[in-house]
């Protein structure tokens, strides 16, 4: 290898990992895909007053389940007269929020509890592993049920206590890759050099800990977008007249026989959202652990 | 394989400490006074102070959560505030319902999935494979009780095809024997010679099965798929090959049953996470099992009942993932032989 700066080969710049990460996306139809759909929802979150054609709260009882694509509302009215085009544009803004804030509930929690138990070692490292298997035994749904019962129903507890139920499963993993890492060259230089142990543990390892964390987490915004709205159906999570895509849904029941599309579609719009978050990152996971592929 | 065993027979018992620990502080932490929300904005002094008595409200938070581990190691899961019945019995009546909807769902769930699972692997890369595994992925993005009302709203409502919801048409008088309704409708056929009440079982658990299967489906699908590709493979595969044997005996006495290992573990976390996801199904076709019972009870607001039900469910949740597990230890050579 030495020897490469005497022979007469053309320098090529390097890719850095991002350039090398997204060189691999564009060809991954999958990712791709996933990555359109949550563009487009996250540009419909921030924009939302600008493209919602109307106000989503404003009721027009004369003109209350309106079908689709008539009167000038495209995906009709709900048994409040609102158009529902609105509601779902806004009910994007709610499930993005969620889905960040609780998957960064459990990255924050995760990261710390992962990358410290794994540098530590030892009896800390073992509680610490007991205690997130009692907590992975627990079923998650009954979890957020549990939390949401001592916090009291609302969106913002409902994001709490996701993120809080997903913490074990952020800490497992940063836990195992901070394993793998913290013995490298790169890590026991670091050391000789004088760093301290939040320096080894933060700067130095963590950064090369992140691809399964990533991973995890494009797949983790998917599943709290589910589970919000699930408990937001169970009266749990988001309040009426919230346009939560859940809520929607639940609050739609009694119209199943007359108005099928205030029904269908708060469902489309959460399952198109999840299926972007879960077709990115299945690929990124290919993309980043070649091991896993298949 | 003994050790992994008695380890994990180790774990069962913090596990099930913690769970009980976490539904204890759920009302003692409650904001607010629990006796009152209970009891709604009606309720007089007098009724708020009994009732505090009777959960030990009125006792410091050690000495309650103390009452309340005797209490349920004794299996005494206190009164349902609702009802006014024991909590035990409520779950003991609804019990049967829920594992009937769950244990044919697994079934759906399981044969399907792993045929298409296999299907897919054999085809890869063909239009098969990313149909099915399209399908896997749209399952596993779908919000079950969405599904499920959709699933109502088509074969119910437009075709008039299924009931809505129960487990048994109203109209027939019929008592329960065994509360397994198909069982019972199965008695029934051969002791009065009608059909009718197995029919009836039948009609009502397909939407609700196909609804709460999806999703073990699709992860069951998706599981079998990676598993065979893997087994596929291994150099005994193309020795079993190369020496003639036919095709489909390779696939399935050679390739699926080493491919099954990491299916089976799969399959039993998924029943485990299906009781808590009927809360979901139970609630959207009026299934009268544990699931619908906890929401109906978070609703009414009577703790005691919510507490009682996930305590049993998560009990069993995590009885079922122990089974799974000593069952992988002994059915998985490496660890057996180990």
């Amino acid at each position: 290898m030495k020897s490469s700066e005497t022979m007469d080969i053309p320098r090529i710049k390097e890719p850095t990992p991002l350039q090398e990460t997204w060189y691999h996306l564009k060809k991954n139809k999958g990712a791709m895909t996933g990555l359109g759909i949550i563009t487009m929802f996250v540009l419909m979150a921030i924009f939302a007053p600008l493209v919602s054609p109307r106000d989503p709260l404003a009721q027009q009882i004369s003109e209350r389940l309106t079908p689709m694509f008539t009167n000038g509302y495209i995906f009709g009215t709900d048994d409040l007269g609102r158009d529902m085009l609105s509601r779902l544009i806004y009910g994007a803004r709610i499930s993005m929020t969620i889905g960040v804030v609780s998957v960064g509930i459990s990255l924050f929690f995760g990261i710390i509890i992962g990358v410290t138990s794994a540098y530590y070692g030892g009896t800390f490292d073992k509680i610490v592993m007991r205690l997130i298997d009692i907590m992975l035994a627990f079923p998650y749904i009954l979890l957020t049920i549990v939390i949401v019962s001592l916090l009291g129903p609302s969106l913002t507890n409902a994001m709490v206590a996701i993120g809080i139920s997903q913490v074990p499963r952020y800490a497992r993993v940063v836990r195992a890759s901070v394993l793998a890492e913290k013995e490298s060259d790169y890590v026991l230089a670091e050391k000789a050099l004088g760093a301290g142990n939040f320096e080894l543990m933060f700067l130095t390892i963590l950064p090369n800990c992140l691809s399964p964390t990533i991973v995890q987490a494009t797949l983790g915004v998917g599943e709290a977008i589910l589970n919000s709205a699930g408990l937001s159906f169970l009266g749990l999570g988001a309040q009426p007249p919230t346009p939560e895509w859940g809520l929607m849904i639940a609050s739609s029941k009694q119209f199943i026989t007359n108005a099928w599309w205030i029904v269908t579609l708060p469902g489309l719009a959460i399952l198109l959202a999840v299926l972007g978050f879960n077709l990115f990152g299945d690929g990124l996971r290919d993309i980043l652990d070649p091991k896993m592929r298949n | 394989m003994i050790k992994h065993i008695l380890k994990r027979l180790a774990l069962l018992i913090p596990t099930l400490f913690g769970v009980i620990t976490l539904v204890f502080l759920m009302i003692a932490l409650a904001p607010g006074d629990p006796a009152r929300v209970m009891l709604g904005e009606r309720a007089n002094a007098e009724q708020i102070a009994q009732l505090r008595a009777e959960l030990g409200l009125d006792k410091p938070l050690i000495q309650q959560y103390g009452l309340y581990l005797s209490r349920v190691v004794r299996l005494d899961l206190g009164k349902s505030i609702a009802t006014g019945q024991q909590i035990a019995r409520e779950i003991a009546d609804r019990f049967p319902a829920t594992i009937e909807l769950a244990w044919y769902a697994m079934i759906f769930a399981t044969i399907v999935g792993m045929l298409l699972g296999v299907t897919s692997a054999i085809r890869r890369n063909t239009w098969v494979d990313y149909t099915t595994m399209g399908g896997a992925l749209v399952g596993v993005s779908m919000p079950v009780f969405w599904l499920g009302l959709v699933l109502i709203m088509v074969f119910s409502v437009w075709l008039n095809l299924l009931p809505t919801g129960g487990r048994m048409n109203i109209r027939y008088y019929f008592t329960p024997i065994t509360n397994f309704y198909v069982l019972d409708g199965i008695i029934l056929w051969i002791k009065e010679g009608t059909p009718k009440y197995l029919w009836s079982a039948i009609q009502h658990l397909l939407l609700p099965t196909i609804a709460l299967g999806t999703i073990p489906l699709a992860i069951i699908a998706r599981t079998t798929r990676s598993s065979m590709l893997e087994v596929l493979q291994q150099d005994y595969i193309k020795t079993a090959r190369s020496a003639g044997i036919r095709e489909k005996r390779v696939i399935y006495r050679y390739a699926l049953k080493n491919a099954l290992l990491p299916v089976i573990t799969v399959i039993g976390l998924q029943f485990g996470l299906l009781l808590s996801g009927a809360i979901l199904t139970e609630t959207v076709f009026s299934w009268p099992g544990i699931g619908r019972w906890i929401y109906i009870s978070i609703g009414a607001r009577d703790y005691p009942a919510v507490q009682g039900g996930i305590i049993f469910i998560s009990t069993f949740f995590v009885l079922i993932n122990l089974a799974v597990d000593i069952l992988y230890s002994v059915v998985n050579p490496k660890i057996r032989l180990q």
